[in-house]
């Protein structure tokens, strides 16, 4: 059975960018319809598709929606997280340039599920083009009586914002975006208390990704079991984006029934760059462990991927063919992990920056024999010693080159640096 | 390091600013919470950059304590505290764009424009740093000039981009 597109139906589609032309397509249908429906059945129609977060850790949405308190004494928030910045991550962009009103009704659903007045789109600093549509449908929305002190003329009162991010890796964990909303450093908080109880402004806080709340509409309108029967198992559920990137032909974002091979994804984009070969390839964004060409057939669901001893995270598949110098790669991303390190705890702050130096000497030629037990040593002191993921995250690229790639890191020892020619991909500066 | 500042420099936040900044506190319960789009359109205000001039005015604008603002603008690598060309420049070159031949467009930035990264040209006209991934990633190599993406790049094209700033 051919898959037919769900949330990016819309990509491409002009007229979707304004209430008119997204209503022409059934736009708005299932907000109308989740407003005739009790708070409570929303959620519950929600758990029953088995949803997952689309953000990275896949924590179940209707789960946590169900966690937030009912009764007014306190204020309620929707914060959509679209701080989307786990590198090989480009998904959530595609979602809100293309398809505005998608993410505003699923929003808006949300808050009428859990009874919130408020919602904040915290988007990165960097979308500005994204932020701009997002600014631009709102109004449109407020105009159209969809958002405000009535929506749908129903009485429940719904404002939402678009917040700017200032550029900051960590504002993507739910308590430093939190922070960051709040006028803060983006520093994660202890947790417990959670958000659902103490969120943004001190007050119960659902905190969802772009994706995952764009799916929220379609839940609504074609049902929970609808959705149940697209993907792997009762616990893998739903159309999924996948962003896929590196030496690919076809680098981009495409949406497949959850649990797709990997096989058929790298198909889709058009096989390897250059026809090249495969050597290995992230499958769940920068902070996923790496995995080697021998798992070309892994379905990508979020517990096949976490079998494999790597995880789905926000799906950014990022492509490596046997060009590719694995000391390097995964240098790169420990700076980046050192960048982002919030500072805040002891084994993260040091431990990144360990990292990054020790894989930069490989990579020079300075380094030792010993410095595989060493990289090792130092994820063993990060993993579990954080207030927040961002550790967790470094060490994972980490440990997996180590642990898959040994021959490499030695090679780099033996042959006093590295011995994959640097590759140019431009002939004579054109 | 070649430096210049914009002429001549503004000493307090601009009305239609501070106008904008009372707009923007309605939609938060706290006015901290202002704060980061506060830092925004004063950077746009001072040319790119927050000197402490500007980082105090949004601390009294507020009712914060400078050092608390101070603390903010440090954490953040989208604001700048030392001055930047007329146009910056951030060049992802984290992993997919690496892949993909984010060094060549460092290295042509390099040429083409004679200083080093984080420096600004000595007509004022250009600044250009590395940056962590930027969400374009089927796209790369790519950069941002301002607030605009350049993407699929090749050595030509920056070439290209580069001509047409003012």
């Amino acid at each position: 059975m051919a898959f037919e597109k769900v949330l990016t139906r819309n990509v491409g589609n002009r007229d979707a960018l304004t209430v008119k032309g997204y209503r022409q397509g059934g736009g708005y249908e299932g907000l109308a319809q989740a407003l005739k429906m009790e708070p409570d059945a929303v959620i519950e129609e929600v758990k029953k598709s088995g949803l997952r977060g689309r953000g990275g850790a896949g924590f179940p949405a209707g789960l946590k929606w169900s966690f937030i308190p009912k009764g007014k004494d306190k204020p309620k928030y929707l914060v959509c997280n679209a701080d989307e910045s786990e590198p090989g991550t480009f998904k959530d962009r595609l979602l809100m340039e293309h398809d505005p009103h998608q993410l505003i009704e699923g929003c808006a659903i949300c808050c009428w599920a859990v009874q919130a007045n408020n919602c904040y789109i915290y988007i990165r600093g960097e979308y500005t083009d994204a932020a701009d549509i997002l600014e631009r449908a709102l109004k449109d929305a407020y105009e159209e009586g969809l958002l405000g002190g009535s929506v749908l003329g129903s009485g429940f009162k719904l404002d939402m914002y678009v917040h700017r991010g200032a550029g900051a890796y960590i504002c993507g964990e739910e308590t430093g975006m939190l922070e960051s909303l709040e006028g803060k450093r983006g520093q994660p908080r202890v947790k417990p208390p959670f958000p659902a109880v103490v969120g943004a402004f001190g007050s119960p806080t659902v905190i969802n990704n772009v994706e995952t709340l764009a799916n929220v509409p379609h839940i609504i309108t074609r049902g929970a079991d609808w959705f149940k029967a697209i993907g792997t198992d009762e616990r893998n559920t739903g159309p999924k984006l996948y962003a896929i990137s590196g030496h690919v032909e076809r680098p981009g974002t495409y949406e497949h029934p959850i649990g797709v091979t990997f096989r058929e994804m790298l198909e889709a984009a058009g096989g390897m760059y250059r026809g090249g070969n495969l050597k290995a390839f992230i499958p769940g964004g920068a902070s996923a462990p790496i995995l080697k060409a021998d798992q070309i057939d892994i379905k990508m669901d979020f517990d096949t991927v976490a079998k494999a001893g790597s995880m789905l995270g926000s799906a950014a598949v990022i492509v490596m063919d046997d060009t590719t110098c694995m000391v390097r790669s995964v240098a790169r991303l420990s700076k980046f992990f050192n960048h982002e390190s919030c500072g805040q705890c002891t084994p993260c702050r040091e431990g990144t920056n360990w990292m990054e130096l020790l894989l930069k000497r490989l990579e020079h030629g300075e380094g030792r024999e010993s410095d595989k037990q060493l990289l090792l040593s130092i994820c063993k002191n990060i993993g579990g010693n954080s207030l927040c993921a961002l550790g967790d995250a470094a060490i994972g690229p980490v440990r997996s080159l180590v642990e898959q790639f040994p021959e490499e890191i030695d090679r780099h020892v033996r042959e006093g640096g590295c011995p994959f020619p640097h590759r140019r991909h431009f002939q004579n500066g054109a | 390091m070649s430096v210049s500042e914009p002429q001549p420099r503004l000493t307090g936040l601009p009305e239609a600013v501070r106008a904008e900044i009372t707009e923007i506190r309605k939609r938060y319960p706290t006015d901290e919470a202002a704060l980061i789009p506060a830092l925004h359109l004063a950077q746009n205000a001072w040319g790119g950059w927050l000197p402490d001039e500007a980082i105090e005015a949004v601390a009294v604008e507020l009712g914060l304590a400078p050092a608390k603002v101070y603390g903010v603008v440090t954490f953040y690598d989208l604001f700048h505290q030392k001055p930047v060309g007329r146009h910056r420049i951030r060049v992802c070159t984290n992993l997919s764009c690496q892949l993909r031949g984010s060094d060549e467009i460092m290295e042509t930035l390099h040429q083409e424009l004679g200083v080093d990264e984080d420096e600004v040209t000595q007509d004022g006209r250009c600044s250009y740093i590395h940056f962590e991934c930027l969400g374009s990633c089927d796209t790369a190599p790519m950069m941002m000039v301002d607030d605009t993406y350049h993407e699929n790049l090749t050595p030509a094209k920056v070439r290209q981009v580069l001509k047409g700033l003012k």
